[in-house]
């Protein structure tokens, strides 16, 4: 058995466009460089030059962020999943303004196309009728 | 129950109920783990944000930095907005929330129905361009006042002083304190009351885990920590994705009779983790989580019916919390 490893869109093109590899580590930074010997620059990514992990990645293990388990140090199991997710504002319904992609077909368009997503981003700012 | 002077008066003091069904069953002998619900949708608008509004408001005013007339100025179009929209048509204040151009149409009949008018940033930039939108216009207009719930320390005041009191108040004996992660305020206001008032406290954060669309577009040097977000107040964060937040709203309803919006349900996931541990660790646990707000405004997801896969499907690429 291995780790699984969920990886974020905007970093699939370190894995080939593979959501989801596998991995093997003790560690969380024991994974992070058996990653990156099959996806080179992965690594890079995720820790910052001082050896930390990046301020806005957050990764888990089976659901628990890291940060809280030791960080690089978080000891890691055979049939763990880890998941790795940019930091986004978000979270109670406080900013729903990530709802900017609620709408599935706008934000397929906008993913598949830099032209689709340069449309929209062309409407700018409009106060609202009153 | 009490008497009050005004709506706003009427804010906070919610109640605490136990959950004696859901609550995890221990071994003959063995110490209680008993799950409580804190029901903040029993504020006047129906969210745990009318406590930060009301807060945040008041602390502009008593700095000088609101006067009669004056125009608030807000990105948001979830709870924050409505609690904002309710407390500035009572004290005054003309409310402006800036949010992305293609949000619900409930969610802006609600905000205009409470007063509120609308600035929209582009759908593509999500989260950050409305950060970043707002930023713009607040330069643009210097009378706004700009409140930026992610760093006004009147969001965490409002917990400090309000919500964790009143937690201790209704539970002295409780040992973990789980509530939602998204402006921070909640958990960092609360935490670092019950952290002062309570040896061994737990104080545990459930951050919702969207769809792939809602990351999808975001790269890893715009990311985004709320300026308010100190990791020393937590003591555990856990990452709950739709599926579990949606079994485990629908649980919270069919089950203790709680009818809930899915971030309670992210939160309440973590709760129940938490308090599985303590069952088998064989500890006493109360741990007290958050309902954060009531399901009616989430209806119309569909998310309350069908499978869950369907509920999955009818959420992603949502802000579902």
């Amino acid at each position: 058995m291995a780790i699984e490893v969920r990886i974020p869109t905007i970093l699939r093109s370190y894995t080939g466009g593979a959501k989801v590899v596998d991995g093997s580590g003790d560690t969380l930074a024991d994974l992070l460089t058996d990653l990156d010997s099959r996806h080179s620059g992965l690594r890079g990514r995720l820790i910052t030059e001082t050896g930390t992990l990046h301020r806005f990645v957050n990764v888990y293990v089976n659901d628990e962020d890291v940060r809280f388990l030791g960080a690089l140090d978080a000891k890691l199991s055979d049939g763990d999943s880890v998941t790795i997710l940019p930091a986004v504002a978000g979270g109670a319904f406080g900013f729903a303004a990530a709802a900017a992609i609620s709408s599935h077909s706008a934000a397929a368009a906008a993913i598949s196309s830099h032209s689709a997503a340069a449309a929209v981003s062309s409407r700018g700012t409009a106060v609202a009728a009153r | 129950m009490a008497r009050y002077d005004s709506l706003l008066d009427a804010c906070g003091g919610t109640p605490l109920v136990g959950l004696p069904r859901l609550s995890p069953t221990v071994p003959d002998g063995a110490p209680p783990v008993r799950l409580w619900a804190k029901l903040e949708d029993r504020n006047p608008t129906g969210s745990i944000k009318d406590r930060a509004a009301l807060f945040m408001v008041r602390a502009a005013e008593e700095a000088g930095r609101l006067r009669p007339g004056d125009t608030i100025l807000e990105p948001t179009s979830g709870n924050t907005g409505i609690s904002l929209a309710m407390v500035a048509k009572l004290r005054g204040y003309r409310l402006v929330c800036v949010m992305p151009e293609n949000v619900s149409t409930e969610r802006i009949q609600l905000l205009r129905m409470y007063g509120a008018e609308i600035i929209f940033s582009p759908a593509a930039g999500g989260s950050n361009q409305a950060v970043a939108t707002a930023k713009q216009i607040s330069a643009e207009h210097p009378d706004w006042v700009m409140l930026y719930q992610y760093g006004n320390e009147a969001n965490a005041r409002a917990h400090y002083e309000t919500t964790g009191p009143e937690l201790l108040h209704d539970l002295p004996t409780i040992t973990h304190f789980v509530a939602g992660l998204g402006t921070t305020g909640t958990l960092m206001g609360t935490g670092r009351y019950l952290r002062e008032k309570v040896d061994g406290i737990q104080v545990v954060a459930a951050e919702p885990r969207y769809g792939e669309l809602v990351y999808g577009l975001r790269n890893i040097d715009e990311g985004y920590v709320p300026e308010l977000y100190d990791a020393s107040v937590l003591s555990r964060r856990f990452s709950v994705g739709t599926r579990d937040a949606v079994l485990r709203t629908r649980q919270l309803v069919e089950v203790e009779g709680i009818f809930a919006g899915f971030s309670t349900g992210a939160i309440l996931h973590a709760a129940l983790a938490v308090a599985h541990e303590a069952v088998r660790d064989g500890r006493r646990a109360d741990v007290a989580f958050v309902v954060c707000d009531g399901g009616w405004k989430y209806l119309s997801t569909g998310a309350y019916g069908g499978t869950l896969s369907d509920a999955e499907d009818a959420l992603e690429g949502q802000l579902w919390a």
